[in-house]
């Protein structure tokens, strides 16, 4: 099927082209923080993970978020969504790479990532990790593409692949679930070690991925009119909703721990997230507001049904709600667990330029995969004879 | 045709066992003479035991910048500690005052003499490390004796210990720490960028015979031995004096016991 990639608009490729072109340039950027260092990071000895492993944490959720069209449509037999699982399957083989490149790009001896194979440890949550984004990449990439080649040809899915589909519904929730242990187990740092940061994740998760896959898919409608159908936009919207829901419900059960119960320790990560350090502004803070406002935005848009049916006001609602999701899963985590220091003293974390660029890079790629999978799997839609535009 | 085509592989394929054999043999017998055994790494007879090594560092005779200075220059001298300026600087053993040390002990009023104290911070080679729990490939790791070790040569660098240790005491090269090396010591390994580094409480130094850097330098204001042992220096100090630790309520167990 690889070969549909060759047939394609001349738009197609130029949108590959521009994402070559990126992906470049941060392969050049790499070289270079290969030769010199980190030290071309915006990081420190205080606060030595940053702008990479918080991308690696939100992606893992894009990645888990492929199982809410996954779930309903196995467990439920809810048969819409089988239209566009296909779609959710390829999003999390994009989003499970790049989670994986950017823990690589972290690492200050990627070339000895093999180590962690050579000498498997069990009490590491990192180690298992690994070992689970592999498995959930394998899974979907089997799945995936079993389930269009058998579409392709008109017959039905192999009998096996239902199992392997059982399976990554459970993987799907013990990715996300690991990534939340490598924070919730750390003593001392306060704003990570609590017991709802595992089920956070799977919340944020399961709204922030769905959400990302329908702006994707409105895209796509654009683009070449393959319409996903009011069947399946108005139920994930409602799933987007109820997640979201509970995320940022979760969320508010962290402030309540932290400031009722007035133990420093937890309440002064959040006070500098929101209000920064005894007068001293962090660029964090509004940076957190906006994830506020955002949340809250998109809360109330999705919520009222009127809006959440709105097709022109729909999409809206879930740029705001990606955006406020991936400001407190990634750089608002990251900066929140490392602030303040072991010390109590304050130090402020900004990303370098030379930072974003590898993580565009990596998005780059990321798009690149996605754009080929996802072309791979129209044409054999079209191919089959699936219906483009639905009459609703 | 068929046949020759046939005839070809079978040589082909003679000929290349034949080849990967005989190298083989040829590795085989020249690497015969290398291993002596493993009896070639046993202790030193001389080298320092204890069940758990720990270190108690008396405040009172220990607390003012220029002679904890000295301290530390011995330590950082001795191992290659690189000194690079900034906020990626690599320490192993550094002073700050009691509030940053002693983050827990919130006290609105301290005695002057113990405000105006600085305080040693290092590796606290705990008991229970969070360190070595998260590390995935097992470079850091905690030695019989009691050391929280790592192997420069195992580590990916992924800095998750970094983020495990409560007390901050671990550094990260980087960058290339050798052109920040003003005063190279020869018979101490260097380290390269991309690994994390730490106190070692001297292990190097213990296998021969010797006490820590720090320990020597400090002119008997750092004591140094066996906590299991009721007799040694360190469980005598700590039964005569009042102690504190660092952050003793996360379970982790320092070794490093502060006299006030």
């Amino acid at each position: 099927m690889l070969e549909r990639v060759l047939k394609g608009t001349p738009k197609f490729y130029l949108w590959l082209s521009f994402l070559l072109c990126i992906i470049g340039y941060a392969f050049i950027v790499y070289v270079f923080q290969l030769c010199y260092g980190l030290k071309i990071t915006g990081l420190s000895r205080n606060i030595s993970w940053g702008f990479y492993i918080a991308q690696f944490t939100y992606l893992v959720g894009v990645a888990a978020g492929a199982v809410m069209l996954v779930l309903p449509a196995y467990f439920h037999h809810y048969k819409p969504f089988k239209r566009v699982i296909i779609f959710g399957e390829f999003l999390a083989i994009g989003a499970v790479v790049m989670c994986m490149l950017f823990i690589v790009v972290d690492m200050g001896q990627p070339q000895r990532v093999l180590n962690m194979f050579l000498h498997p440890t069990p009490n590491s949550v990192m180690f298992w990790d690994a070992t689970v984004l592999l498995g959930y990449l394998f899974l979907n990439a089997i799945i995936g593409w079993t389930t269009l080649e058998a579409e392709r040809y008109d017959v039905n899915p192999p009998r096996w692949i239902k199992y392997l589909v059982y399976l990554s519904i459970f993987w799907a929730f013990s990715i996300h679930t690991v990534t939340g242990f490598l924070y919730a187990g750390l003593p001392g740092r306060h704003y990570w070690l609590t017991a709802v940061m595992a089920a956070r994740f799977l919340a944020s998760a399961f709204c922030s991925g769905p959400a990302l896959l329908l702006l994707l898919l409105f895209l796509l409608k654009k683009l070449t009119k393959f319409d996903p159908g009011k069947a399946v936009v108005r139920p994930l919207s409602l799933i987007i909703t109820y997640a979201m829901g509970i995320n940022v419900f979760l969320y508010c059960l962290e402030l309540f721990t932290a400031f009722y119960s007035g133990i420093p320790g937890h309440a002064d990560p959040i006070v500098f997230l929101f209000m920064g350090h005894e007068g001293v502004d962090a660029w964090v803070n509004g940076w957190m507001w906006t994830a506020v406002v955002f949340a809250f935005a998109s809360l109330i848009l999705l919520i009222t049904p009127r809006f959440r049916t709105n097709d022109k006001i729909l999409p809206w609602a879930l740029i705001m709600l990606f955006i406020a999701t991936w400001i407190d899963k990634s750089l608002g985590l990251l900066i929140g667990g490392f602030t303040p220091t072991p010390y109590e003293t304050i130090e402020i974390y900004t990303p370098s330029f030379w930072e974003i660029s590898v993580g565009l890079g990596i998005f780059a790629l990321g798009a690149l995969i996605v754009s080929v999978l996802w072309k791979i799997a129209l044409d054999v839609k079209k191919e089959a004879g699936e219906e483009f535009e639905l009459s609703e | 045709m068929n046949s020759s085509r046939r005839y070809f592989l079978k040589v082909a394929g003679l000929s290349a066992f034949a080849l990967a054999g005989g190298a083989g043999a040829a590795m085989a017998a020249g690497s015969a003479p290398a291993p002596a055994g493993r009896g070639s790494y046993e202790a030193s007879e001389k080298a320092l035991k204890a069940g758990r090594w720990a270190m108690v560092i008396d405040t009172r005779k220990l607390n003012t910048v220029e002679r904890m200075r000295k301290v530390i220059d011995a330590c950082h001298k001795y191992h290659n500690v690189p000194d690079i300026p900034g906020t990626q600087e690599v320490k192993w053993l550094w002073d700050d005052t009691y509030h940053h040390a002693f983050s827990d002990e919130v006290h609105p009023v301290l005695p002057t003499r113990v405000e105006e104290s600085r305080f040693f911070m290092l590796c606290n080679h705990c008991e229970n490390p969070s360190c070595v729990r998260v590390c995935p490939v097992k470079a850091t790791y905690k030695t019989e004796q009691g050391l929280v070790a790592i192997d420069y040569h195992r580590c990916i660098g992924c800095r998750f210990c970094m983020a495990a240790c409560p007390y901050g005491s671990r550094s990260f090269n980087f960058q290339d720490p050798r052109p920040f090396i003003k005063d190279l010591n020869p018979a101490y390994p260097t380290r390269m960028r991309g690994v994390v580094e730490k106190c070692t409480f001297c292990a190097e130094r213990l296998e021969k015979g010797l006490l820590p850097v720090c320990v020597e330098a400090s002119e008997g204001a750092i004591l140094f031995g066996d906590l299991r042992d009721p007799d040694s220096v360190v469980s005598k100090a700590l039964a005569e004096n009042y102690s504190i630790r660092r952050k003793p309520s996360l379970g982790t167990d320092p070794g490093v016991y502060y006299i006030i």
